[in-house]
C-alpha cells in the first residue's frame, strides 16, 4: 500500500503561503545534498544549518497553510507533513531557480559545483530576506509572527552567502571563472522570482503579503552592489520564462520528490 | 485567583528553573527566556506558554516534552505546552544568571542586539562586528572561524590570546 496523494486547496491566500513554503523547502532540500560534501567540514555545518532554518519556516508555514485550507474546503486541516510530503509535482509552487542541480552544466549528472550554490543562496537569501522584512507587516498575525522569526536567520544567510560570492568572485582565476558561469547558469531563473499573478494581486490587496514585483527595485539594488563588488558581469535578460510558482517545473523537481516522498509514500503515516 | 491556583503555578515556575536545555544543559529553559508564561486553563490543566528559538530548533520538541515530564513528575500535571511565536524570541531574553553560566559553561555569551541587527546587509565597508570574550581567559581578542556551529544558536571562535577555541551564542 502507498500513501495517496493530496490536493491542497486552491484558495490563493493558500497558494501564496505554499509558494513561499514550498521555496523554502526545495531549497533547504538541495542544500542539505551537501551533507557531508561540502568543500570545508565548516561549510558543511553551515549549509546544513541553512537548511534546518529553511525547513523549520517551512514547516510553520505549511501548518498554517493547512489550516486556511480547511477553513476554505471544509474538513480537517492537512498538516505539515501532509503538504510536505503528500502532493504531486504540480501541486509545488515553487520558482524553478531552487529545483535546479548544482552542476556546473546545469545537468542533473553534472559534479557538484560550489559557486552554483554559492549564488544560489545569495539570490535566494536575498529575495527571502526582503520577502520575510515584509511578511512581518502581514494582516495575517501568525504569517507577521512567523516571519519576524524568519528575518533574523535570513539577515545570517544572506551575509553568509553573500560573503562567499564576494571572496570566489573576487578570488582566484578559477574561482572568478566558476562563480561567472554559475551566473550565467542561474541568471535567466531570477525572473520568475518577480512575476506577478492573481495570487500575488490578492496578497497584496488583502494585506496578506507582498506582491513579488514589489520586492524587485530592493533585490536589483543589493544584488548589483554584491555583483559588482565581485567582479561579476549580469548577462542580459532574454525572454525565458521558468515557471514553477504556476506549478509547471523543470525536469529536476520530480527526481528531488521521488527522493523526498518516497518513505511516506511506502509507508504512510510513518514517524520516527 | 484563587490562592491554590497561585501556588501550583509558583511551584510549576520553580520546577521549570531546573528544566535544562537539551543542547546547551548549562542553563535551563527559564534562563533562555522560552518559557513566556505559566497559566491554569479552565479545563483545569496547566498551560506553559513556549516560544521557539530557531525556526528549525530541533529541540522544540524534546523542550515541551522535558517541560511537561517535569510538571508531571512534581505531580502537577496535567499540563500542556503552547508554542507562542509572537513576540519573536531573542537572544536579549537571556537572564543575567543565564549569561554567567553559559560563559562558566565555556560558551561565550552574546551581547544585546543593536538597531545594527535591523539596518540593510552590508557586504563590504561594513562596521567591525563587536569583539567577543574569550570565556576561558577573557581576552578580547579572538577570531570567528565560521559564522555556524554545532547548533542553529552557535557559532565558533577562537581565541588569539590562549589559544582556545569556543562557541558563540549568537545574537539574534
Amino acid at each position: 500500500m502507498t500513501a495517496p496523494s493530496i490536493t491542497p486547496s486552491r484558495a490563493p491566500a493558500v497558494r501564496y503561503l505554499l509558494r513561499l513554503a514550498d521555496l523554502c523547502l526545495i531549497h533547504a532540500q538541495r542544500l542539505g545534498e551537501w551533507c557531508g560534501h561540502a568543500p570545508i567540514l565548516e561549510e558543511d555545518i553551515a549549509l546544513t544549518n541553512l537548511s534546518l532554518d529553511l525547513i523549520g519556516q517551512a514547516r510553520a508555514l505549511y501548518t498554517h497553510a493547512g489550516r486556511l485550507g480547511a477553513a476554505d474546503t471544509g474538513g480537517q486541516p492537512l498538516d505539515e507533513d501532509q503538504l510536505a510530503f503528500l502532493r504531486e509535482e504540480r501541486d509545488y509552487l515553487n520558482p524553478t531557480l531552487v529545483e535546479l542541480p548544482h552542476s556546473a552544466d546545469g545537468s542533473p549528472r553534472g559534479e557538484r559545483d560550489f559557486a552554483v550554490t554559492t549564488l544560489r543562496n545569495a539570490l535566494v537569501a536575498t529575495w527571502l530576506r526582503l520577502a520575510w522584512e515584509r511578511l512581518t507587516e502581514s494582516s495575517d498575525e501568525e504569517v507577521a509572527a512567523i516571519a519576524a522569526k524568519a528575518v533574523k536567520e535570513a539577515r545570517y544567510h544572506q551575509q553568509h552567502s553573500a560573503d562567499w560570492v564576494l571572496r570566489l568572485g573576487d578570488g582566484t582565476d578559477e574561482s572568478a571563472r566558476r562563480m561567472q558561469n554559475a551566473v550565467e547558469q542561474l541568471w535567466r531563473f531570477v525572473p520568475e522570482l518577480f512575476e506577478d499573478d492573481e495570487v500575488d494581486a490578492h496578497a497584496a490587496a488583502s494585506g496578506l503579503g507582498p506582491a513579488a514585483s514589489s520586492l524587485k527595485e530592493a533585490f536589483d539594488a543589493e544584488i548589483a552592489e554584491l555583483m559588482a563588488e565581485a567582479q561579476l558581469k549580469a548577462p542580459a535578460v532574454g525572454v525565458f520564462r521558468s515557471t514553477g510558482r504556476r506549478g509547471v517545473h523543470s525536469e529536476h523537481l520530480g527526481f528531488i520528490l521521488a527522493e523526498m516522498q518516497h518513505l511516506q509514500r511506502a509507508y504512510p503515516g510513518g514517524a520516527w | 485567583m484563587t490562592s491554590v491556583v497561585t501556588e501550583r503555578i509558583q511551584q510549576a515556575w520553580t520546577v521549570l528553573q531546573q528544566v535544562p536545555d537539551p543542547e546547551v544543559p548549562a542553563i535551563s529553559v527559564c534562563e533562555l527566556g522560552i518559557v513566556r508564561d505559566v497559566q491554569q486553563a479552565d479545563d483545569g490543566a496547566l498551560e506553559v506558554v513556549l516560544t521557539p528559538t530557531y525556526s528549525g530548533c530541533p529541540a522544540t520538541e524534546v523542550i515541551e516534552r522535558s517541560v511537561l515530564d517535569a510538571l508531571s513528575a512534581a505531580q502537577l500535571g496535567p499540563a500542556r505546552a503552547l508554542t507562542r511565536r509572537h513576540p519573536a524570541w531573542t537572544t536579549d531574553w537571556i537572564s543575567d544568571e543565564g549569561r554567567r553560566k553559559l560563559r562558566e559553561y565555556g560558551i561565550a555569551p552574546p551581547g544585546r542586539t543593536t538597531p545594527a541587527d535591523t539596518a540593510p546587509i552590508r557586504i563590504v565597508r561594513r562596521q567591525r562586528e563587536a569583539s567577543v570574550a574569550c570565556p576561558r581567559c577573557d581576552s578580547p581578542q579572538t577570531e570567528r572561524l565560521s559564522a555556524f556551529g554545532s547548533t542553529a544558536c552557535k557559532a565558533l571562535y577562537r581565541c588569539l590570546a590562549c589559544r582556545e577555541p569556543f562557541e558563540h551564542f549568537k545574537p539574534i
